[in-house]
């Protein structure tokens, strides 16, 4: 499904590491374990590293995401609006850590430093809507909305890909 | 050159020196440790900073080259405040249990701690927690004693070129871990134990047997045999302050029969027998056009490369099992008849210099019916630790001798511990089994020291033998690639995957002096060099053995029993996503 990818590339060239790893990620939404090795493989670089890589940036997930993602929002403002709270209150529900995924694949949680909507601070995002001046009170209630909504169409995932 | 002032002193230094260098050339320490010496500096811990007059900030000295009329203060109290606190900071996020640590007394973050007085704890707050990793059978990892120093990671990644670990993560959650922070039994670790020999800390050590010995020497139906390597005798000294490079067998051998071991054997006498083995193996497969090269097989880090790595390649390795399985091997077949004991109840015990062998004493295929031909693997330091806990005394142990059968050894066994000394012993025989008469020149220089690959031409009647030595495991892969394409050129290769051979084993003493190697080296040489016999088909008690059990070399029983499999273990990879 991403051989195509190592095309543009010349093999044995570390620098062409991190576009690899992106052009795969635009493939499968995450980095698969498999992509990954080879990856590093046609970069010529032991696996480790390829992972630490991979480890070392945000923008890069080693997990799919899940059908929702929530977006909570921990920058100064939503900090002092108590937004650590509603944070371990999501994570609460969901049995999840922030950046985690749950077992269902129903939700991500992911944490942001700014959405850029400080007056109606804490706020959170579940994909593109926006909750603002939320308590904890409300989480239950926001949860419950997303977990009916239709399951869209399998993505295929490949089974070894565990928990990081 | 370059002239540089250090605390008051003029130094001539050379242009491109570090400053940490310049500084140790007139007898000014310097302390450091994420600092390796001959691997490029990271200058990632900062205990190495020193004032620069005209510059800021306190530089690293182990990444910052001198330059002519630069100023240096490597004590000031600024330089002092700032290592103090380094050490406070890493203390903090650091398991605070020395007393119950493996390490204690041998771990450079306790030094620095009471090098610097750090009396009290001025700073609190979250510390690292990860679990413990004892999926593999010869290392432990302990990611929370890690101070990230990254010593490990350059030492897999640039000397040994194997790169099972590295950083991940980052920030406060970073951690040198595998590939999705799997067990080590998975990843591409060939287990040789290089990281434990220069982590400054536990957080890289030896899964230890000593239980398991001292079980089997408290059980009276157990017939516990003790074997040491050939390395083990020329470092062992160094734990107790003896100099670098003192042969110590004597003293070794009474400490093994004190702590009640019934027999205590000498792996050389199964290396002599390894190398008749292999020497016929080698001849054979010239005569009749079998794979050549031949690789040797004694480094159980080299078997395991080789599977997990080039498993194309796994039919040009001898077939020989290593020194210490033989021995193993022998003791619970012919040497457990002749003595009339079960072989059930023989507890086998290797001394070694190395990590690797505590797995590969558990392959399933290095066993005669069902029983380990070896039991337990002890590294030198284990041994060292079962030493204290028994109230030896080293220092004050009289000489001992090994016990016969299987303790008699050539001058060629104990070169075997060092990159070289397989391929000279193997010559020294294969030269007399090829042309009937014995080699002259016993010491073969070309293939001694410490390069990375090392080459000699041997003619041997009209049969000019290329043998080359791979030193370290890191410089293999151009050998490999050529034996791959077909370019080879040479006959017989060695390969030891630790840098110097077996010496500088991952279960050697732990200390960062330098000439280790060097000086390890030439014990062993010494040892050989005082040997009445030098020759491994001059071994009397080899000699018995093929009469009265294996026949002669490569028979069917030696087959049986001296030879082993060797089985593909690259990753396989799910290719349709």
């Amino acid at each position: 499904m991403h051989t195509h990818i190592f095309e543009n590339y010349e093999p044995n060239d570390k620098s062409s590491l991190i576009p690899l790893l992106q052009e795969v990620q635009s493939v499968y939404g995450y980095l698969p374990e498999s992509a990954l090795q080879e990856v590093a493989d046609f970069v010529g670089m032991p696996l480790s590293r390829v992972y630490g890589v991979a480890t070392f940036y945000n923008q890069f997930r080693l997990a799919p995401l899940g059908e929702n993602i929530i977006r909570v929002c921990r920058g100064t403002a939503c900090h002092v609006k108590n937004s650590a709270n509603i944070l371990l209150a999501l994570e609460n529900a969901l049995n999840i850590k922030a950046g985690g995924t749950t077992r269902d694949r129903k939700f991500t949680i992911e944490v942001v430093n700014c959405i850029g909507a400080c007056s109606i601070a804490p706020v959170m995002t579940v994909n593109d809507e926006y909750y603002g001046r939320i308590t904890v009170k409300d989480i239950p209630n926001i949860v419950k909305k997303y977990s009916k909504a239709p399951k869209p169409k399998e993505v295929s995932i490949t089974p070894e890909v565990g928990l990081v | 050159m370059v002239q540089l002032t250090i605390n008051n002193i003029k130094v001539n230094a050379e242009e491109g020196m570090t400053i940490l260098e310049a500084a140790k050339s007139v007898g000014i320490h310097i302390p450091t440790l994420c600092h390796l010496k001959g691997l490029a500096p990271t200058g990632a811990c900062r205990i190495c900073v020193v004032e620069v007059q005209g510059q800021r900030n306190l530089t690293p000295s182990c990444a910052f080259p001198v330059f002519d009329g630069m100023v240096v203060e490597t004590n000031s109290p600024r330089v002092r405040k700032a290592r103090k606190t380094i050490v406070e900071l890493l203390i903090e996020n650091h398991p605070q249990d020395c007393l119950i640590c493996v390490r204690n007394k041998n771990c450079e973050l306790q030094n620095l701690s009471e090098k610097y007085s750090v009396r009290e704890h001025r700073y609190v707050g979250a510390s690292r927690n990860h679990a413990l990793d004892i999926s593999s059978a010869s290392l432990e990892r302990d990611p929370a004693k890690c101070i990230l120093c990254g010593r490990c990671v350059r030492v897999c990644h640039e000397v040994q070129k194997v790169g099972a670990i590295d950083f991940t993560n980052r920030g406060f959650s970073s951690i040198v871990t595998t590939p999705y922070n799997k067990g080590i039994n998975v990843s591409d670790c060939i287990l040789c134990g290089q990281c434990i020999l220069v982590c400054p800390t536990a957080a890289l050590r030896e899964k230890g047997s000593l239980k398991e010995v001292v079980n089997a020497l408290n059980d009276k139906n157990k017939f516990t045999i003790v074997q040491v390597a050939p390395a083990v005798r020329a470092t062992l000294g160094e734990e107790y302050n003896i100099p670098l490079g003192t042969d110590v067998t004597g003293q070794m051998v009474t400490g093994l029969k004190r702590l009640g071991f019934k027999k205590v054997f000498d792996t050389n006498f199964a290396a002599d027998l390894t190398i008749m083995e292999e020497a016929t193996e080698l001849i054979h497969r010239v005569q009749n056009g079998g794979k050549l090269p031949m690789f040797t097989s004694c480094c159980p880090g080299w078997i395991k490369y080789a599977e997990q790595n080039r498993p194309e390649i796994l039919e040009h390795l001898s077939t020989c099992k290593s020194p210490h399985e033989m021995e193993g091997a022998v003791l619970k077949t012919y040497y457990a008849k002749k003595m009339g004991i079960n072989p059930k109840d023989v507890f086998v015990v290797s001394i070694m210099p190395c990590t690797v062998k505590k797995y590969e004493s558990n392959r399933n295929e290095l066993s005669e019916e069902n029983m380990a031909d070896v039991d337990a693997v002890l590294t030198t330091r284990e041994l060292v630790r079962f030493f204290k806990i028994a109230g030896i005394e080293f220092g004050d142990l009289p000489e001992g001798y090994f016990d016969n059968p299987l303790g008699e050894s050539t001058g060629a066994a104990a070169i075997f511990g060092t990159s070289g000394g397989v391929m000279e012993a193997a010559l020294r025989t294969a030269y007399f089994k090829l042309s009937g008469k014995e080699l002259e020149n016993l010491e073969l220089e070309a293939i001694r020291g410490e390069d990375g690959v090392k080459e000699a031409t041997i003619p041997i009647g009209d049969l000019n033998v290329n043998v080359a030595v791979v030193n370290g495991i890191g410089n293999v892969k151009r050998i490999l690639d050529e034996v791959q394409n077909g370019t080879s050129k040479y006959h017989f290769i060695e390969v030891m995957t630790c840098p110097g051979g077996c010496i500088n084993g991952g279960g050697q003493p732990i200390h960062q002096q330098t000439e280790k190697i060097q000086k390890r080296m030439k014990a062993l040489y010494q040892i050989d060099n005082k040997m009445k016999l030098r020759r491994s088909h001059e071994n009397e008690s080899v000699k018995i053995l093929y009469k009265e059990f294996l026949v002669e070399p490569n028979s069917h029983k030696a087959h049986e029993i001296l030879h082993t499999e060797y089985f593909d273990r690259k990753k396989v990879i799910s290719k349709d996503l």
